[in-house]
């Protein structure tokens, strides 16, 4: 996209390979080749420390880079879509400091210190959150390509409130959209998983 | 996306001076708006000043048993002091949009929101508000969610805000500082109707942040309602939508505050309505006058004209409902 900023391809195989060391070296390796760019590097990023999925990290972004490209192509965490890029579908829908939100409507820099969870930091090991597991058992899904924002939205408003009835949720949850429209089965989904969790409380 | 320095404010005064020192600069909270308006090369501020942080986003009593709530305080409070003395605000804010905005989405960023004209929101079309003096797609294009009321020949685009309608009806006043000071602003003076200059939206000067919003203790204002028409049942902007909070006594409307949304460049003040509310008993009869003096004025175009009596039906609806629930 031309509006984007997109300083170099995803690193998603060297974050891979150990997560606060990868993107250590990828910020430096960064700093230095924009400084053969322009004179200018220290404006061209700011340095920036974010907690994503419980791990540390310290980044070194454009501060025109949204949260959501951020967390794609420096953090390498894809869990989170881009969608529209204009805040109507809440693909990238992600969790900061515990309260859901859209990636893509807010710039890195301003999230300094916080924590930022993703889908890909709910399963504790093998165990799948309750809401990942009951958008499996109902086939909450068909392309998938909402579905994690689907289930951190889902997620958030089980926090916000636990024990919602079913026919609230739609509305609870009308700031995710799914093309597919597997919104029967989504709201079935969060309903049954509002149980679950109610049980193990 | 223009490149432009971020600045993480540490105090009121040091973003006060920021603004003053750079005049393209502009203040960043939850970043809802300004982000696409930057990614799509609407905005171009030479400095962000990201005001996060800032202790402005508390809700304290006022003696005269009003609120005063921050500009940082965020669109997804449920406060109970809100939802118990002034319901109309808290319906306003739950259906502005959706909750992962409302969680972000800041009071004072809510009242600086830019409209939503298709026209403004792409800069291949002319747009006096975006560029003066380059005309207004609008008049030539689609003007069917455009405004009945309040426009010129500059501008007929809408105000997007569901919490500033309510705030009207509520008589809310918008605190703000600059380099000399504090001063209030009536929220009916915070927004300016386009006239000639329609890129000057609000009152509020360059240099000066939004400090609060406070919110008087009025007796209507726990009996408030709002009401809001739109082309789906969840999260989309206002076709038409009211807000209003009346005061009864003995049977009789004692005093009334009507405003409308999505219908006018601001959230519009329906004074004729209020009038045809005051004195009279709180029945049918005076809120079906009320409802057709809402629209007084109006000039609608030929394809938003469904407009006139669609507002109308929304005032008659947020009063027959507020009656009601007495």
């Amino acid at each position: 996209m031309p509006d984007e900023v997109s300083p170099h391809p995803s690193r998603r195989t060297v974050v891979a390979g150990g997560l606060t060391v990868g993107v250590a070296v990828a910020a430096g390796t960064y700093l230095s080749a924009a400084g053969a760019e322009t004179a200018s590097a220290a404006d061209a990023t700011r340095s920036l420390s974010l907690i994503v999925n419980g791990e540390r990290l310290k980044l070194a972004v454009d501060p025109r880079s949204s949260l959501l490209d951020t967390l794609r192509d420096e953090v390498g965490v894809t869990g989170p879509k881009k969608g529209c890029n204009q805040g109507a579908c809440g693909a990238c829908t992600v969790l900061l400091d515990g309260r859901r939100v859209l990636s893509c409507l807010t710039f890195a820099v301003l999230h300094d210190g916080q924590e930022v969870t993703t889908v890909e930091g709910l399963a504790d090991g093998d165990r799948l959150h309750p809401v990942q597991q009951a958008f499996m058992d109902h086939d909450a899904f068909q392309c998938g390509f909402c579905t994690s924002g689907q289930i951190m939205s889902a997620v958030a408003l089980l926090e916000e409130q636990p024990g919602i009835t079913e026919d609230r949720i739609p509305e609870a949850m009308s700031g995710n959209l799914c093309r597919c429209a597997a919104y029967c089965n989504i709201r079935d989904a969060i309903a049954s998983a509002s149980d679950t969790m109610a049980k193990g409380r | 996306m223009e490149p432009f320095q971020y600045v993480h404010a540490r105090s009121v005064g040091e973003a006060v001076g920021l603004l003053a020192r750079h005049p393209g600069a502009e203040v960043i909270a939850g970043a809802t708006d300004l982000t696409t308006l930057m990614r799509d090369g609407i905005r171009r501020p030479s400095h962000l000043i990201d005001v996060n942080g800032l202790a402005l986003d508390e809700i304290s009593a006022l003696p005269d048993g009003g609120l005063r709530i921050g500009a940082l305080c965020r669109n997804a409070t449920d406060d109970q002091r809100i939802v118990r003395g002034f319901p109309a605000l808290v319906e306003a804010l739950r259906s502005g949009a959706s909750p992962q905005i409302r969680n972000r989405a800041t009071f004072g960023g809510n009242l600086l929101q830019r409209v939503r004209c298709p026209y403004y929101r792409q800069p291949e079309f002319a747009c006096n508000r975006r560029d003066p003096g380059s005309g207004c797609a609008a008049l030539d294009g689609d003007s069917s969610r455009h405004a009945i009321l309040g426009t010129s020949g500059s501008c007929i685009a809408v105000h997007p805000s569901d919490c500033a309608v309510a705030l009207q009806a509520l008589d809310a006043e918008v605190v703000v500082r600059g380099p000399r000071g504090e001063r209030r602003i009536p929220i009916d003076a915070f927004h300016r109707l386009p006239g000639r200059t329609p890129e000057r939206e609000v009152m509020l000067r360059d240099d000066e942040i939004i400090l609060a919003v406070e919110l008087p203790g009025r007796a209507s204002s726990a009996h408030s309602h709002y009401v809001k028409f739109r082309e789906r049942a969840s999260y989309a902007f206002a076709l038409a939508s009211a807000a209003v909070a009346v005061e009864v006594r003995g049977g009789t409307v004692r005093s009334a505050r009507i405003a409308l949304g999505g219908v006018a460049p601001k959230p519009w003040r329906a004074r004729a309505a209020e009038h045809a509310l005051l004195g009279r008993p709180f029945g049918k009869d005076a809120i079906d006058a009320a409802a057709r003096a809402a629209t007084k004025g109006a000039a609608p175009r030929p394809d938003n004209t469904y407009k006139v009596s669609l507002a109308q039906a929304v005032v008659q609806r947020a009063l027959t409902e507020l009656g009601g629930a007495r």
